[in-house]
């Protein structure tokens, strides 16, 4: 049955676990498409509402923002609350659920460094992400006529922010010690700062005072971004909001990096 | 080389509780070594050690002379563990989950030896079931399967039989007997004796973290084990007679049964004891002995301590 009884040298893992990635990757997607259903009808009834809602009762009486019709303008917006909360929530999830399992064992004896393992969860939860926000840019080209300026920079500004809030979601799984603490970071962090992030308007219309407290806001660099990439307008600079997305992805890297080199949370 | 070599293992944990105290273990390659202690005396902290769950405090384990801090990669690939606790996923179906765990330690896929391994756990017919319908002794089979998966040089089983049933523990035992015959070494924490007793070929006694015995399991019943002859007497005996005071004799059951105790290791001359009885006219009916079981001196050995 084993290896061992044959005169064999003792197996020689390859310096990259590519199996490992490749099974947890798997078992990540895998229960992400149990749900297939659920997780693709809600995204598409929420854009289809915030379309009936914004982009036609209001966006009518609304002026266009930047020269961009309004109902055109949210749609980055619309795309980054999505991307922002479902990675949290699927990376979170991913790697909370073993620890509470207890399956986690498994993980922690296994050969896969902590490269693989981030590559395996965070890869997965982004992955889920950036199909999720396809399907809303996808229902919103149904209700307004999109133009994408520049499509390369939407798609690595997309992947670029999936991974950083898987990252970020992944951290908050491990630092997690019952389901509250899953929940309270989306809901009491992101939705508001996703909000007064300019989702759904252009921060150049907020009074001056709210304006600067704005810029405090890390949500606003990412969407300015977004929507740079789709209409060529910002409310910050490309340049700065380019430097302050890597900066985030980069200090979300670190606080993991910190993660392993300790056990935090994960070993005694 | 030795399967697996420890020196100077020490762990406390953050609450300030010492788990382990400079515990010295060489794991012969291709044994069955039971690890006997009480509950909380450290025997999962051991195994977790060396399976990579916990860090420890101090000391140094090897696996097939590997580092298993710093060559994590090589020992995680030929260790296999199926812990103490029931933790499977729910939703996966024994199939996929036994595949991932193959993956995950490294290996491509091989659906031909996934297949053997679930017929040999008697799992063949569920492999399309989701794990969550398995009863527990089904899903503990797929554990196992999980820990072979990835068909590793060492298993360790960390109470593989605590509250299975009788055929469930018959299986487990005719499996790990196969697995020692093609070569795999096999670590098993216990705290049922008969366990040890029927599998093992060496046995670790452990004792509030420390390692209080390494032995080989017959020179171990041999060495502390003693023997007891009872004779059972005709008619009762109001006391031990005063010829036969030099053996150190003792009168049981109403003076009904005439105990002799011995180690096990001595030899004595049964029929001379037999002759001098008869030579005092001291009629029995009926003789037994009696060999202290490992329990027996685990018992004795773990109290001697308190
Ligand atoms: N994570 C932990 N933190 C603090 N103490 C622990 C932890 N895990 C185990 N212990 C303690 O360490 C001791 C040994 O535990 P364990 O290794 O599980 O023993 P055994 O497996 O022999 O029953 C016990 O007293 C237990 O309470
Ligand atoms: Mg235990």
């Amino acid at each position: 049955m084993s290896g061992a009884g044959s005169d064999t040298a003792t197996f020689k893992p390859p310096r990259f676990n590519k199996h490992g990635v490749w099974a947890i990757y798997k078992f990540e997607v895998a229960r992400a498409t149990r749900t297939l259903i659920q997780s693709l009808v809600t995204p598409v009834i929420t854009t289809s509402l915030y379309f009936i809602v914004f982009g036609s009762a209001i966006g009518s009486r609304m002026q266009s923002v930047s020269g961009v019709p309004y109902g055109a303008f949210i749609v980055p917006g619309l795309m980054m609350l999505t991307l922002f909360t479902e990675s949290i929530a699927n990376a979170s999830f991913g790697i909370f659920y073993p620890k509470f399992a207890g399956t986690i064992f498994e993980l922690l004896s296994a050969p896969v460094s902590p490269l693989e393992i981030v590559m395996g969860y965070v890869g997965a939860a982004a992955s889920k992400s950036i199909v999720l926000g396809t399907v809303i840019l996808a229902t919103s080209s149904l209700f307004v006529s999109i133009h994408i300026m520049h499509p390369a920079a939407m798609i690595m500004l997309l992947c670029l922010t999936a991974v950083t809030f898987s990252l970020f979601g992944f951290i908050i799984g491990i630092w997690a010690e019952g389901w509250e603490q899953i929940q309270i970071i989306p809901a009491l962090i992101m939705t508001p700062l996703t909000f007064l992030g300019g989702a759904f308007y252009s921060i150049d219309i907020l009074p001056p005072t709210w304006r600067t407290f704005s810029l405090f806001n890390p949500v606003v660099y990412l969407i300015s971004a977004f929507r740079w990439s789709f209409y060529g307008t910002t409310d910050v600079g490309i340049g700065t909001s380019l430097t302050f997305t890597i900066g985030l992805l980069a200090l979300c890297a670190c606080a993991v990096a910190w993660i392993f080199k300790t056990g935090y949370r994960l070993k005694s | 080389m030795n399967a697996i070599s420890i020196g100077g293992l020490g762990k406390r944990y953050a609450s300030g509780h010492v788990a382990l105290r400079d515990v010295d273990l060489q794991i012969r390659k291709g044994e069955i070594f039971a690890l006997l202690g009480p509950n909380g005396a450290g025997k999962t902290t051991l195994i977790n050690i060396v399976c990579g769950i916990v860090t420890p405090s101090a000391g140094h384990v090897l696996a097939n002379g590997h580092d298993v801090t710093r060559e994590y990669r090589t020992t995680r690939s030929i260790i296999g563990l199926v812990p103490q606790e029931l933790a499977t996923d729910s939703f996966e179906s024994v199939w996929a989950t036994v595949n991932h765990s193959r993956g995950l330690f490294g290996r491509p896929p091989n659906p031909r030896y996934v297949e053997s391994l679930l017929s040999q756990l008697s799992l063949a017919d569920k492999r399309n079931a989701r794990i969550m319908t398995l009863s527990g002794g089904m899903k503990r089979r797929v554990m196992i399967a999980k820990a072979l998966a990835h068909e590793p040089d060492i298993l360790f089983l960390d109470e593989p039989t605590a509250g299975v049933d009788v055929e469930l523990r018959r299986d487990m035992w005719a499996l790990m007997r196969r697995l020692r015959d093609q070569g795999v070494t096999i670590i098993l924490t216990t705290h049922y004796i008969e366990e040890a007793e029927e599998m093992a070929d060496r046995i670790g006694v452990i004792d509030r973290g420390t390692l209080i015995l390494v032995e080989d399991k017959r020179t171990l019943i041999e060495k502390l084990g003693k023997k007891r002859l009872t004779l059972q007497m005709r008619a009762p005996l109001p006391s031990v007679p005063r010829e036969l005071a030099d053996l150190g004799l003792e009168l049981g059951a109403d003076g009904t049964e005439l105990v002799f105790s011995y180690e096990a290791s001595r030899s004595i001359d049964i029929s001379a004891l037999v002759r001098r009885l008869a030579d005092l006219s001291i009629e029995f009916s009926d003789m037994h002995t009696h060999q202290s079981s490992l329990e027996e001196i685990f018992v004795n050995l773990v109290s001697k301590r308190t």
